[in-house]
């Protein structure tokens, strides 16, 4: 075990989609709880320094590890198959049309209720797609598919968080 | 000056029995330290048995300060000197200040911080609270009759990096070794937990003089993990102070407070406050403001108070409902609910909160102390007192970090309520041809746009190879540790050029500033500066000593042959460096020990990870 472990080494679990939140959870604590640098707090200059490397590392772990989004992006970049969100935007056309119809329900919607029924079907649509993650990652291996469909998570999500503001801006 | 310790011969004392660790909340209208003596945390009076010192400095002329209750009772007649709610100008610009025009001091507007004019010259907030900390630091060692070993200092959850920089900087000119920063509700929490063995998930409600913070932790077998944070660090009692000040003169005069004297102003402002206080009780109250030449009797009721500042309380509850929403739970998924700092003495405030809840607040720990007795049992257990896994704190920061992108967007890199400490890397390239130097500006906030965000620091990074549009890759980094404090760093990735920048220099102060400002007449610094800075070189060399010799003790069979004795003679000379007078002899020596010890730290770091772990085996597949 050292800094360049996987996730999955770092919290002892097993290389896959599916993950038990308590379980993740209850690492992470037990993982901080040795390598915190409160822990270290009047220890000598180089344990601080270990301890902040190794708390930064296990944090950035468990960020990605409780995450199905970036947990599936993970699994698929540790296969062999990189997300490049940036320059592969090819969507297939269906999902583009959902997109736009998305977006015109938002501007369209003038009070709380409307917006919340939209935040209800976007909060659905996630739950489908990171339901297929779940197949096409543990079940079939399919990493190209798996990272098409993590790309397209990744749109659903942005749209999520600007519907999540536009509530902001309404109950505030 | 206090005589040296010597103990019997073969007889050293345990170090970790010298460990006076104290908890300060440093408060916006009042501060307070506490220590954990004889295994409790208690508040330290001062020699009249006063636990709360008020926030409150007054500079008396010719060298004169007051400090506390006597500064506070100079307040009326020397509102221009005498500088109260240094809190919230800490971290802040003019232009930040939206209610500087309220305020009865001279501000000058200054690049990074205001400064404050006082009959002593311009005053900058990190020096008042400065006065405050170093106060608060001479009774705990007057307490202890005893040295210092650190301080845990509590900030506003919602404090940004600016303010926690202020304040860090504060704990340095009065000579405090900050431990750690921890969040003001964080250190509530604690105070609660350990008293009440409490599990599940908490909200804390604080609401301060000055400031306003929620947060939402969860508590798992002395593990206090915050799930979100939200707040407003320009909301406290000193508001309901003004509404009422500006209802109760809006009816009988007609005027606005911005257009009294500053003497007037504040007696207005007191009278409200005194006003505040009784109806918290009564129905109604009766009372007199202290004019200049003349005394106006007054009457107030508690209606008229809750309708001037419905509003205020009704912004809290929003605020908790967005931290409710980032964390993903609903107010029934709350299992208590704890009430911090003196404003949540008032009845419209406890009454909403338990509406909002549907549950009555948990108050049976004194409100105006429960942060800083719980900054000492963390300060306690960060000295080396506490037993492993008895309490681990993982805070997370309050406010998204980022960098300005073309068309003064915002790129988030770190976002808000990650745990801390935290690292984050990302990748941006050149935007023209040829293009071989890139600014980095680093903002704090969670709009979009740059202008509607604080800006923290602008660095550049040059040198980088001319090449096409878009063909370089900067690499930039942030880190943040577990003070809540950014680094950043940017590398071309191509060429390794590299450049850096610990942000602060753009509001905070510098270390120059520092210096010269301990080196000024500041009234409690050590007179005699070389000498503290030997002192200082000999406390760490110790610590280090310490800390060396207690890991090869515990395990010494990770090194390799040889390697022990390379350690152990690292620590003679580091001994035989501290035993002498030489400063830089002393740092070289504690310099290369820790050198000489890092792969032996790294190593143990394995060691204990593996541990953490054992007994957890991989899941079968």
């Amino acid at each position: 075990m050292n800094l360049s472990s996987s996730d999955f080494e770092l919290f002892g679990v097993a290389m896959r989609f599916e993950q038990d939140p308590a379980v993740l959870s209850e690492r992470w604590k037990a993982l901080q709880a040795t390598a915190h640098p409160d822990r270290f707090a009047s220890g000598g200059a180089a344990e601080q320094r270990v301890a902040m490397q190794w708390s930064v590392r296990v944090n950035e772990a468990y960020q990605r590890l409780k995450d199905p989004l970036k947990r599936a992006a993970y699994l698929c970049t540790l296969h062999g198959v990189a997300i490049d969100a940036e320059s592969n935007t090819a969507m297939p056309a269906e999902f583009l049309v959902q997109q736009m119809q998305w977006r015109e329900a938002l501007d369209e919607a003038a009070d709380e209720p409307a917006v919340d029924a939209l935040a209800q079907q976007v909060a659905g649509a996630q739950r489908d797609m990171i339901d297929s993650l779940r197949t096409l990652i543990d079940q079939r291996q399919d990493w190209p598919a798996a990272a098409a469909q993590v790309r397209a998570l990744m749109f659903v999500r942005r749209f999520a968080d600007d519907v999540a503001r536009r509530i902001e801006t309404l109950q505030d | 000056m206090a005589l040296l310790q010597i103990s019997e011969p073969g007889q050293s004392p345990d170090p970790h029995q010298r460990r006076i660790a104290v908890g300060i909340d440093l408060g916006t209208t009042h501060s307070l330290v506490a220590a954990v003596r004889h295994g409790a945390a208690e508040c330290l009076p001062d020699a009249q048995g006063r636990a709360i010192l008020p926030s409150v400095v007054r500079y008396a002329g010719e060298g004169r300060r007051q400090i506390g209750h006597d500064a506070l009772a100079a307040q009326g007649h020397d509102a221009e000197n005498t500088i109260a709610s240094a809190k919230r100008l800490m971290g802040r610009t003019l232009a930040d200040l939206g209610n500087a025009a309220s305020l009865p001091y001279r501000l000058v507007d200054r690049p990074g911080m205001v400064g404050i004019e006082t009959r002593e010259g311009l005053k900058s907030p990190v020096e008042v609270s400065a006065e405050i900390l170093a106060s608060l630091r001479q009774r705990a060692e007057d307490t202890f009759d005893d040295e210092l070993f650190g301080a845990v200092i509590t900030v506003p959850a919602y404090f940004d990096d600016a303010q926690r920089q202020a304040t860090k900087d504060a704990a340095k000119l009065a000579g405090l070794n900050v431990l750690r920063l921890i969040n003001e509700p964080t250190a509530a929490a604690i105070a609660y937990g350990l008293d009440n063995a409490s599990e599940g998930l908490y909200a804390i409600y604080d609401l301060g003089g000055g400031t306003f913070d929620i947060s939402l932790l969860r508590l798992t077998r002395g593990v206090f993990e915050v799930v979100a944070t939200g707040g407003d660090s320009a909301l406290g009692g000193d508001d309901y102070d003004e509404r009422l000040a500006q209802a109760l003169l809006q009816r009988e005069r007609a005027q606005p407070l911005s257009a009294l004297s500053a003497t007037d102003k504040r007696a207005w402002l007191q009278a409200a406050r005194r006003a505040k206080e009784a109806l918290s009780i009564h129905e109604d109250v009766e009372l007199d403001v202290a004019l200049t030449g003349q005394s106006l009797p007054l009457r107030a009721s508690a209606a008229e108070f809750h309708a001037a500042t419905a509003d205020l309380t009704q912004r809290t509850l929003t605020l908790m409902r967005k931290v409710l929403r980032d964390a993903q739970v609903a107010p029934a998924d709350v299992n208590g609910v704890v009430l911090v700092g003196g404003s949540t003495r008032m009845p419209q405030v406890r009454a909403a909160v338990a509406g909002f809840f549907g549950r009555e607040p948990l108050t049976n720990l004194n409100p105006d102390e429960v942060v800083a007795l719980g900054a000492a049992i963390q300060a306690h257990a960060l000295a080396g007192h506490a037993q492993d896994s008895e309490l681990l704190l993982l805070d997370v920061i309050p406010l998204s970090l980022g960098l300005e992108t073309m068309g003064g967007l915002v790129e988030r890199i770190i976002e808000r309520n990650t745990t801390i400490p935290a690292a984050q890397a990302q990748e941006f390239t050149t935007f023209k041809d040829g293009q071989t130097a890139m600014a980095l500006h680093v903002v704090q906030g969670e709009r979009e746009l740059v202008s509607d965000c604080r800006s923290l620091a602008r660095f550049e990074l040059r040198g980088i190879p001319p090449m096409v549009a878009g063909a370089a890759r900067v690499r930039v980094t942030f880190q943040v540790d577990a003070d809540g404090l950014l680094n950043v760093s940017a590398r071309e990735v191509s060429s390794g050029v590299e450049a850096a920048i610990l942000v602060k220099p753009s509001y905070g102060l510098s270390d120059e500033q520092i210096t010269t400002m301990l080196q000024e007449s500041f009234a409690t610094a050590e007179t005699d500066m070389p000498l503290r800075a030997l002192r200082e070189a000999k406390v760490d060399a110790e610590r280090m000593v310490l800390a060396t010799r207690a890991a090869l003790q515990a395990d010494a069979d990770l090194l390799e042959p040889g390697e022990r004795e390379g350690i152990e003679r690292l620590v003679t000379q580091t001994e035989q460096a501290a035993a002498g007078d030489e400063r830089d002899a002393i740092e070289a020596a504690t310099r290369a020990l820790a050198e000489g010890t890092e792969h032996f730290a790294a190593e143990r770091m394995n060691r204990g990870i593996r541990r953490a772990l054992a007994g957890r085996s991989v899941e079968e597949v």
